[in-house]
């Protein structure tokens, strides 16, 4: 899932300090379960934006919405009416999301509330980690199911670096080395063979190195 | 000959080799390379130029060589992954080459968040291992990454790599340095040694992998003047293994220029146990920001005048 947090509350302010009516629209998916974007969060920053601007003298009216996923046009053309009446979109959604408003209701303007973050997963209750970088040309088949594109803080293909310690990242204490973790994995399942191959250079062009990004389906093609 | 370096001739002549590190100036003044180069001239095979090393902004490496080739001291040119992408790092291979630079030293690079610039992007088009068997395949097969052919005039490097033998997982270090081998790396100079004992271990199984006929490894020696920079090297830099014995020992001088005394006897110790040490070709000198040292310790440790080759 796209795992998002929620940009600071004056940030948000000063971004919307023009508007005196605005639709602050949440979505139902990734950002629902991350807590930063769904219907609830809707709710409590709705209220935080009214008690600052009361503060400030200066009201502002909130429209609510969370709708199921603000990155589908499906979901999000139906708010085209109450968008009339709107001087602007807080979106909290992901930066999808955002602009999917975006294109689908040019004239209305969408400002993000969230930051963003990575593709991960909780591996606790509230605590998100991150797992994919969306590389484009996975290499979890011979890493034993570990990431070091997402997880190693140099990128390396061909082993740990100096500063692994105590299978700690040396960028970060809190951080395992995700090599060492890719050491164990393949230990435990027979297959430490895997390291010994000299990886060859990553072709990045999969990466976010040539251009947006494109995938056709063809067999769904309309 | 791969490269026609010095150290290269020293190492397959089978001399005990010595290299040390000269870090450039966080400015553009060319007079303190000069300056640190002198206490290399004729004291060692060559001089490691660091690059950038910490993530702090220096004095390009291969510009301080081309100084330091300038006061006939010959450089190893360092170079980390972290700056540069394969475009840039292959441009800069040839125009280390160019510039007279027979040895290269390849290294993934400290992260930048340790140094000024934490808010940098990071490159890492390749790794470490990429980058040796790029630099090997540039002067053996005479072909970029691409495998665009370098039709005259190939880089001649006499490739390095490092290895940390007392970072983790242990067990890999000896498998990660033979692919080190295997991708090109003529010779290794590694991590700090304090923990000799740890380094004599990790050297058997080195030896017992047949590793040392394969390439040369040069034990890394880093005299310090005070208890207080065992201990930061101890508790900040990861991967450095130091014994307590060490420290307690240094704290145990109390006036400071006895320390540092303290600090040379160690080195000295050092160097006589790793040239005991089966497989070893060699030392590598990195006295940060003591350079002046570099002289004193290789004459009381006997290794000078260095040898004709």
């Amino acid at each position: 899932m796209i795992v998002a947090d929620r940009k600071p509350l004056d940030e948000i302010l000063n971004s919307i300090k023009d508007c005196d009516r605005i639709m602050l629209a949440g979505c139902g998916g990734c950002v629902t379960i991350c807590f930063s974007g769904g219907a609830k969060a809707v709710q409590l920053l709705a209220s935080q934006i009214k008690i600052a601007r009361k503060k400030q003298d200066r009201p502002i009216e909130i429209i609510e919405v969370t709708p199921e996923r603000q990155c589908e046009y499906e979901f999000i053309d139906a708010l085209a009416e109450d968008l009339k009446s709107v001087d602007a979109v807080l979106s909290i959604a992901c930066g999808v999301g955002v602009q999917a408003m975006t294109e689908r209701h040019p004239d209305t303007v969408t400002l993000p509330g969230l930051n963003t973050k990575f593709m991960g997963y909780p591996v606790e209750h509230a605590l998100w980690d991150e797992r994919c970088a969306g590389c484009g040309d996975c290499v979890l088949e011979w890493t034993g199911g570990i990431c070091p594109i997402a997880r190693c803080a140099k990128k390396l293909l061909n082993g740990p670096c100096g500063g692994s310690a105590d299978g700690v990242c040396e960028v970060d204490k809190e951080l395992p080395c995700a090599w060492q973790l890719i050491y164990d994995r393949l230990k435990k399942i027979g297959k430490l063979d895997n390291l010994k191959k000299i990886r060859e250079p990553k072709d990045w062009r999969t990466s976010t190195n040539a251009g947006q990004r494109k995938i056709k389906f063809e067999e769904a093609m309309l | 000959m791969k490269s026609d370096s010095r150290l290269e001739k020293v190492l397959t002549a089978g001399r005990f080799a010595v290299t040390a590190e000269l870090g450039p100036p966080q400015n553009a003044n060319a007079e303190a390379v000069r300056k640190k180069a002198q206490h290399c001239i004729g004291n060692v095979e060559a001089a490691n130029i660091t690059d950038n090393q910490t993530a702090i902004v220096r004095m390009s490496s291969i510009a301080a060589a081309a100084i330091a080739i300038s006061c006939g001291v010959e450089p190893v040119v360092q170079m980390v992954c972290r700056d540069r992408n394969r475009i840039a790092m292959q441009s800069d291979i040839l125009g280390a080459a160019a510039l007279g630079v027979k040895n290269i030293l390849c290294l993934s690079g400290d992260h930048q968040t340790f140094g000024n610039h934490p808010q940098a992007a990071n490159v890492y088009d390749i790794d470490s291992m990429q980058l040796i068997a790029m630099v090997k395949a540039m002067r053996d097969d005479k072909i970029f990454l691409s495998g665009d052919p370098i039709k005259e005039h190939e880089p001649r490097l006499f490739i390095g790599a490092v290895e940390n033998p007392f970072a983790d997982p242990f067990e890999y270090r000896v498998m990660r340095l033979a692919k080190k081998v295997e991708a090109g790396a003529d010779f290794i100079q590694t991590q700090c040694v304090f923990d000799i004992e740890k380094f004599a271990k990790w050297m058997e199984t080195v030896v017992a992998e047949g590793l040392h006929e394969r390439t040369y490894i040069m034990a890394g020696l880093t005299p310090v003047r005070s208890h207080r920079a065992l201990q930061y090297m101890k508790t900040q830099v990861a991967g450095m293994s130091i014994p307590d014995e060490l420290i307690k020992r240094m704290e145990a001088v109390e006036d400071k220029e006895q320390q540092k005394e303290e600090g040379v006897k160690i080195c000295l110790e050092m160097i006589d146990h790793v040239r005991n040490i089966k497989g070893v070709s060699g030392i590598h000198l990195m006295p940060i920001g003591w350079e002046s040292i570099t002289p004193v310790i290789l004459k009381r440790a006997d290794l000078l005048p260095r040898p004709e080759v």
